[in-house]
């Protein structure tokens, strides 16, 4: 059993327990085992790498500059794992997607450098013919997606953390220029396969950053669910291709999870909106002028803070909706609080939550979970929406689109279709907003003028602490 | 009784003015005096029939119709099916009748749906006339005196009134079964403490209007035989079953109730509409030759007076909120929506019985909701055809690239093309609520590209190994990152307690959606 056969086994081991992680993420029960498996198939995979490397033979300093690079990656990645707030999830995560696609585009200039660049100096190609330009290809490829990746997560953590405005950026044409760079890049693929130079990958490197830019800077931060799930699936493709480059199975068989996996999720945030996958790149809502805005709803009806206390005190079941509003106001412990106040009152408390609430598939879970919600009340909008009609009091924090009528029944609605929490077929419906602003579909909320709807203005953490007080 | 003084309250409060005939509420327990001061006047029996609007519980006899005014509403129970002479003499007067019976199963109705309420109490009764009867504890007990067992209890129908049943008695300490026709409520009858069982495989039924209906004859061959198994086994067998304008089904026979213990108690529920037991009487107890007592009552909500009106009361200030929308003490019929129309029996003199039928889906009927105005339907899965062709082209596609490509990477195609679909499936089953972790988790295992770096490290090229480094940095934060956040939100996720007294034992609303 040589070092590099005994590297191929710990490879396959490392992919099984990859996929052994990701199985043990289906349930609650197995999940930190899951993430343990993990770490374990990690831990193995860079043993593996690390003992084949030194087989090879290090060049002297080697050795320490991969303990130096590996131990500060440690250090900061800690670091960041222990400080950031659960909220900071969304944009943490776009973060990191960014670090593994500016990886991947390393990686493939390395490939480039190491072999096709090589060629050129020592006057006689390192490989011969077909290989040459599949390995060509495979690194544009490489270097394009994993350099997509990197400005699009670049972008969309910018976006998340508010540092740039969450508008999309409507250039015109914008769909066009997305088509032109994909056709563009499919050009210089061809070019670079028949002769490697460096001036063409520069331009494929420069043209897939500033396309990575423009696609996620023209989305708008509600879709930003999809962005984050679609940049997951990116950084996967990068790592496969990156795999398909070195001809390391390991990699081909992680990416292509991580890939599958990303893809699954935007699958499920786009139907949870009933749009496609192809709209929500496409750009924002309600592009099309938003119509039907000045129709007469009636007028909506207000709530203090103490006669909501006094409708929860009488209530025997609530249900939660929360939504992003919840996570901008922080207002996620002291609705906790408040749950825990309920129940021990013996109030039935649940939380609905919809597939597309928050910034990231499951933000809401995290944020709930954060601030000690049990996760067996936490239910998914196909599993309370049901009961919903059987409830006394509803709250909705900080949601809009997802708990807005029009969807279902008003054809001519820009979100008809959405599948949303049917909050209105509860008795009471409070209703948290800072004003009568529409939400980011741009679309007014015929709920807020409901019978049985009352509004709470205001900050959601604020009234929420108010209503305990009553309480 | 049809008001009880909280539910006046709420009828002053919908602008009406209410009349309560003196000594209504004895009989639950509720003195003139406590309407008096909800707001209500007390007066005569020819006051109440003076009034508007009447809310009785039972149907008038044919002598009382006469006294309702010209252009009044009589609210009350009429069973319409059962009784076609009645809807006939309610028509002959120009008056408008509702019959609370009839209000359709929907959600939106469940708040007014009197047959719930009454179904609910009547199941709580009968589990508490089986205990009376019964000569032994419910619960299971080990004593001084020696060990009890629990006592077995088979409720047949888990309806309503079968799920109240199985609540009360499963609160009792005693083992409940229950069997239905309808598989779907098995969850329900687990969610109240019961066990379900099945009729033995045959072609499921699915109830589209959220009630039961007459089964095939293979069926009944099969739950016979079932029945005949279960009811020796156990001491107690409370029957609901009822079929909408039909005689009740037999589902105990004679020899089954002969095979049963001596001191057995049998509660048939349906005693009134023909009996689910052989020698049933209605409103008798029977005592079987081999000591097995059959319990007939059929005034079961009637012994819970005050239970009875309270609910009852409320179903009825439900209903008139629904016909006073402007809260304005007038009522107003609006024969578009469903369940106004499906309980108007009368309307100014016109017969207006039967409805039309009601589609609902209590059921997991896939039945869209009614709503006309529902046009664009949710993105609708591509035909069968498309995705037939989509995937020809895909697989197409996979094998000119594969059978082009040399044989060094063909092996790495196999390789990606499995972990895709692998990665589907596995990602297909993760729970919703784990959505962040999952993808902080793919997150930290694409850091594997790590690997690639580290390979490229040993460079001779110091070019190459300085992006390598970075590279091998960047890869790094994130593993480490990745797995750190993970378990760190892991660790958030806790269970709750066990949900103390969250939710009442039974309520209407909850056995409502069988």
């Amino acid at each position: 059993m040589s070092v590099a056969s005994a590297a191929v086994a710990a490879y396959i081991v490392a992919g099984l327990l990859f996929i052994l992680s990701l199985a043990g993420l289906s349930r609650h029960e197995s999940a930190k085992v899951g993430n343990s498996f993990g770490i374990a198939g990690m831990f193995l995979a860079l043993a593996a790498t690390v003992a084949l490397v030194v087989d090879r033979g290090l060049p002297g300093g080697s050795a320490v500059l991969i303990a130096v690079a590996v131990a500060a990656g440690a250090a900061i990645g800690l670091w960041r794992a222990r400080s950031v707030p659960m909220t900071g999830m969304p944009e943490l995560i776009a973060m990191l997607h960014s670090f593994v696609g500016l990886a991947a585009v390393l990686v493939g200039w390395n490939g480039y450098l190491s072999v096709e660049g090589v060629a050129r100096s020592d006057g006689g190609p390192v490989l011969g013919g077909a290989e040459r330009g599949i390995h060509s290809a495979e690194v544009v490829i490489g270097v394009f997606i994993g350099a997509v990746t990197f400005t699009g997560s670049i972008v969309a953590f910018l976006k998340l953390s508010a540092r740039i405005k969450s508008n999309p950026l409507m250039l015109p044409g914008r769909n066009w220029l997305n088509l032109g760079a994909l056709v563009v890049f499919a050009v210089l693929t061809v070019v670079f396969v028949i002769e490697p130079s460096v001036g063409v990958l520069a331009v494929v490197t420069v043209l897939a950053l500033a396309l990575g830019w423009h696609l996620v800077a023209s989305i708008g931060g509600g879709d930003m669910p999809v962005v984050v799930s679609m940049l997951n699936s990116y950084s996967g493709w990068a790592a496969a291709a990156s795999g398909f480059l070195l001809g390391n199975d390991l990699l081909i068989i992680t990416g292509a999870l991580v890939g599958s996996s990303g893809a699954y999720l935007s699958y499920i945030m786009c139907r949870a909106m009933n749009r496609s996958f192809l709209s929500v790149i496409a750009g924002g809502f309600g592009n099309e002028g938003s119509a039907a805005v000045d129709r007469d709803y009636g007028e909506h009806t207000e709530i203090t803070a103490e006669s909501a206390a006094e409708l929860l005190a009488n209530a025997s079941s609530v249900v939660i909706t929360p939504g992003y509003g919840m996570a901008v106001a922080q207002a996620q412990s002291a609705v906790a609080e408040l749950t825990r106040h309920l129940r021990d009152k013996g109030v039935d408390v649940r939380f609905g939550i919809h597939p597309v609430a928050g910034r990231l598939p499951g933000h809401m879970n995290v944020l709930l979970a954060e601030a000690k919600v049990p996760y067996d009340i936490v239910l998914e909008m196909d599993e309370i929406n049901d009961d919903l009609a059987d409830t006394d009091v509803v709250l909705v924090i900080g949601a809009n689109d997802t708990v807005n009528p029009a969807a279902t029944e008003d054809p001519s609605s820009p979100i008809a279709g959405m599948p949303v929490l049917r909050v209105w077929e509860a008795r009471e419906v409070i209703v948290f907003k800072r004003s009568m602003n529409t939400g980011y579909a741009g679309v007014q909320n015929p709920l807020f003028f409901r019978d049985n709807s009352r509004m709470l203005f205001g900050d959601a953490r604020e009234r929420v602490e108010d209503i305990l007080r009553a309480l | 009784m049809a008001a009880t003084p909280t539910t006046v309250v709420q009828l002053v409060q919908l602008g009406y003015e209410v009349v309560v005939e003196t000594g209504a509420g004895a009989g639950s327990s509720f003195p003139d005096d406590a309407y008096g001061a909800a707001g209500a006047t007390v007066g005569t029996t020819a006051d109440a029939w003076e009034a508007d609007v009447v809310l009785r519980v039972n149907a008038p006899a044919p002598g009382e119709i006469g006294r309702l005014r010209d252009g009044a509403t009589l609210i009350s129970l009429l069973a319409p099916a059962l009784n076609p002479d009645l809807v006939e003499a309610l028509a002959r007067r120009p008056i408008t009748a509702l019959a609370v019976d009839a209000v359709p199963r929907i959600s939106r109705a469940q708040s007014m749906d009197v047959l719930s309420s009454m179904a609910n109490i009547a199941g709580y009764r009968a589990v508490i006339e089986a205990a009376h009867t019964f000569g032994r504890f419910f619960t299971g007990q080990v004593t001084a005196a020696g060990k009890v067992p629990p006592a077995k209890v088979l409720v047949a129908g888990a309806g309503v009134a079968g799920l109240a049943a199985i609540g009360a008695a499963s609160s009792l300490g005693a083992i409940v079964r229950a069997t239905d026709v309808r598989p779907e409520v098995a969850e329900q009858v687990r969610s109240l403490g019961g066990e379900y069982v099945a009729v033995p495989a045959g072609e499921a039924e699915v109830s589209s209007d959220g009630y039961a209906r007459e089964m095939g004859e293979d069926f009944n061959r099969r739950a016979a035989q079932m029945y005949a198994e279960q009811v020796p086994d156990v001491d107690i067998v409370i029957t609901t079953a009822l079929i909408p304008g039909r005689p009740a089904p037999r589902l105990i026979t004679e020899d089954m109730v002969a095979s049963m213990r001596s001191g057995s108690v049998i509660v048939d529920m349906a005693a009134a509409q023909g009996g689910n037991v052989a020698g049933s009487v209605p409103d008798e107890i029977v005592v079987t030759p081999n000591g097995v007592s059959i319990i007939g009552y059929t005034d079961l909500p009637g012994r819970l007076p005050a239970q009875a009106s309270q609910l009852y009361g409320t179903n009825l200030v439900n209903l008139l909120k629904l016909l006073t929308p402007e809260k304005d003490g007038r009522l107003v019929l609006d024969l578009d929506d469903v369940v106004q129309r499906s309980i108007t029996v009368v309307h100014r003199g016109e017969k207006t019985w039967p409805p039309p039928p009601v589609q609902v889906s209590a059921a997991p009927a896939p039945a869209a909701p009614a709503t006309p105005a529902v046009a664009p339907p949710p993105q609708k899965p591509p035909a069968p055809g498309r995705r037939l062709a989509l995937v020809g082209v895909a697989a197409a596609v996979l094998f000119l690239v594969t059978a082009l490509s040399p044989s060094a990477l063909v092996a790495h195609f196999t390789v990606f093309a499995l972990s895709i679909v692998v990665g589907f499936y596995v990602i297909g089953a993760v729970h919703h609520a784990l959505h962040t972790p999952l993808m902080s988790v793919t997150n930290a295992i694409s850091g594997i590209i790590v690997v690639g770096a580290l390979l490229q490290i040993s460079n001779e090229d110091g070019v190459v190994r300085g992006l390598a480094f970075v590279a091998v940095l960047l890869a790094s934060i994130n593993v480490f990152g990745g797995f750190a956040v993970t378990r760190r939100m892991l660790g958030m996720f806790a269970r709750g307690p066990a949900p103390a007294a969250a939710r009442p034992a039974v309520g209407a609303g909850q056995g409502r959606r069988s």
